[in-house]
């Protein structure tokens, strides 16, 4: 176990190393020059060649990667005398738009990521677990195809499209609530579950399809095993034969997606922060995409790396803690 | 009144490609303290027999009548059925590491099912266990109890099946192709297991397999099934000394000789078994049947043959019956 751990971790470590090289190299290929963009935009040749010289372009790439992977663990000092700014750890640089660390402004946008993936999360496994579940007990019929066209329809629809119907019939026609603006759950959590809520569903939605169809092809393969008509001639009762013999089997590989999507998602998601201006992860990426600003996409990038390496991680731990045939090696 | 009545069972599923008669009414008795061995190729309904005297065939539709102990099972109320099945008439299934479920202990398995029926404690419950699978000779019970079905070999892993079968002191078990997936030497432990908790008990055993060897060391009568059908039943050394049907007579002449003289090629029967979409009018067998080939009658291929009686608990269902034996 400890052995497995250790390799892990290591392959942990690795995978975001290579993924920071990729992420750095193609930053340097890139026609934009680092310094100007730091610079502004009135800014004298002079000057231009002084910033790179504080900021280390000059020296080779191999250096500056070197520097920068150290930053991360022990800090760094940019520039030097007067100009001299130490960033202490986990440094990732500062902002060329902001001027602002890179991680404090990634801490800033996190909470907004988190609260729209986790209850978006709670939203698409209650929809798609309840749905997928009802359409495997009751296949076949009616409702089962009911539920299967629907969810069909759904995963099918383009989160802007989405966002956009939810916004005009909520809040245009019906004005049930004013247009959502991010509120944090410490400030005000009425407030924080009413304005998140259409980002959610928004989010959950497309997810809670694809859950559905995954938990009834699931449930409909773990209900023909053999030991689940075992658990039948034992005399149990339908509900404990599918609930204890036929679920937990069932959503074994639906656990693993869900430690997969919601690493994914905690470093953002994209379009619908974008969609509802919420202050996220997500939202600042795609800001800093626009703005050309290395050093925030080189951070988020390696965060959502991070977030979604780990997840593989725990989902393997917790594999291995439900099904006690999984060896952890 | 006998344990378990079968009396003219037939089931039958819907398919994509159109019904499916896996069996076509057939009847049989088990009495306590004996056993019935079933005996046939794969498709020939036998594993559904089973099933479908469990009412545990789901969606198919199930005709004639299974009397237990002088209940009727066959459209009783599902929960009068459900507090039988385990508690009863239990079902030792082929393969052992399939069976049982990967997730939870063998202890537990077994707790379960045991509590399900006479409710308890768990701590009851998990002695009880602890002291079926005492029973069925694994050693260190308690310790064993708590491991997972992986963990266990298919040897004693089928004896767990079997103590999980035993928990709750059944009347009737059916074991259906226990020893299949086991190897020979297992086999005949597992098989001597079964007998032997079946004498101290006081069972009714009905054992289905495919392997006339099995059948020979521990059944009292044989019913022996094609296509669906019953195709010859009777005591089970009647069956192996005077067989009547030209398949039983087939599958005897196929069992290996350790006497056959050196050099002689294994015997077959000719043919594969019927297709259950679109089996052969008439007898079923007659296809494959050397009897047929030989004195071929347009009995064979008009109606399906009844088993009729040849003699004492010997019934025959083969129109040529006065040939084969004349």
């Amino acid at each position: 176990m400890t052995g497995f751990l250790l390799r892990r971790l290591l392959g942990i470590a690795g995978t975001l190393l290579v993924i920071c090289a990729l992420t750095f190299a193609v930053f340097y290929l890139l026609p934009s020059d680092p310094a100007a963009q730091f610079c502004g935009k009135d800014c004298s040749a002079d000057r231009i060649v002084m910033v790179r010289q504080q900021m280390g372009l000059d020296d080779p790439l191999i250096v500056q990667f070197g520097r920068y992977v150290l930053g991360i663990f022990a800090g760094q000092t940019l520039g030097s005398g007067q100009y001299a700014v130490h960033c202490g750890f986990p440094c990732f640089g500062y902002s060329f738009q902001s001027g602002q660390p890179v991680w404090d402004l990634m801490l800033d946008r996190l909470p907004a990521s988190a609260s729209l993936a986790l209850g978006a999360a709670v939203l698409w496994l209650l929809l798609g677990l309840s749905a997928g579940l009802l359409s495997a007990l009751r296949r076949n019929t009616w409702v089962d195809r009911t539920v299967m066209v629907a969810t069909i329809g759904i995963a099918a629809l383009p989160v802007y499209f989405t966002a956009m119907l939810l916004l005009y019939v909520v809040v245009t026609v019906l004005g049930l609530m004013p247009y959502p603006r991010y509120i944090a759950f410490g400030e005000d959590p009425v407030g924080w579950i009413r304005n998140l809520i259409l980002p959610w569903i928004t989010l959950a939605l497309t997810f809670a399809a694809i859950y559905a169809r995954m938990t009834r092809n699931s449930v409909i393969e773990t209900m023909a095993e053999p030991y689940v008509r075992t658990a039948r001639a034992k005399g149990l009762r339908e509900r404990r034969v599918v609930g204890r013999h036929g679920l937990r089997p069932a959503l074994t590989p639906v656990a693993t997606m869900l430690g997969m999507d919601l690493g994914g998602l905690l470093a953002g998601a994209l379009i619908t922060e974008s969609l509802f201006s919420l202050p996220g992860v997500g939202k600042l990426f795609a800001d800093s995409l626009n703005k050309a600003d290395q050093p925030v996409i080189m951070g988020i990038t390696l965060l959502a790396s991070f977030f979604i390496v780990t997840s593989n991680l725990v989902v393997d731990l917790v594999y291995a803690w439900i099904d006690p045939r999984a060896r952890l090696t | 009144m006998s344990l378990l009545e079968v009396r003219g069972l037939a089931v039958e599923f819907d398919t994509a490609e159109g019904p499916v008669r896996a069996v076509r009414g057939i009847d049989f008795t088990v009495e306590r303290g004996r056993t019935l061995g079933i005996v046939g190729e794969s498709g020939s309904g036998k594993s559904v027999t089973s099933l479908a005297v469990m009412g545990l065939h789901r969606g198919a539709a199930v005709t004639g009548s299974v009397r237990f102990d002088g209940t009727e099972l066959i459209g009783a109320p599902e929960e009068s059925v459900r507090r039988l099945r385990g508690r009863r008439i239990a079902m030792v299934f082929q393969d052992a590491l399939t069976a049982l479920h990967p997730y939870f202990t063998i202890g537990d398995q077994i707790a379960e099912a045991y509590r399900e029926h006479h409710g308890g404690s768990r701590k009851a419950a998990r002695a009880r266990a602890v002291e079926v699978l005492g029973d069925v000779g694994i050693p260190d019970p308690a310790r064993r109890a708590r491991e997972h079905p992986h963990q266990f070999s298919g040897g004693m892993r089928q004896r767990a099946m079997i103590a999980l079968a035993l928990s709750c002191e059944p009347d009737l078990i059916i074991a259906d192709e226990p020893t299949t997936a086991l190897d020979v030497t297992v086999q005949a432990q597992v098989l001597d297991l079964l007998a032997g908790q079946q004498q101290a008990r006081g069972l009714g055993l009905v054992l289905i397999t495919h392997d006339l060897g099995v059948i020979a060391r521990i059944a009292d009568e044989v019913l022996v099934m094609y296509g669906g059908s019953a195709a010859e039943q009777a005591p089970a050394d009647r069956l192996f000394t005077a067989p009547r049907h030209p398949y039983t007579r087939g599958l005897l002449d196929s069992l290996p000789r350790l006497d056959a003289p050196e050099g002689e090629p294994l015997r077959a029967i000719p043919g594969s078994p019927p297709s259950p979409l679109a089996p052969p009018p008439g007898c079923a067998f007659h296809p494959r049947c050397a009897v047929y080939a030989e004195h071929g009658s347009p009995l064979c291929t008009a109606d399906r043959p009844l088993l009729r009686l040849v003699a004492e608990g010997h019934r025959n269902a083969c129109a040529l019956d006065e040939v084969t034996t004349g």
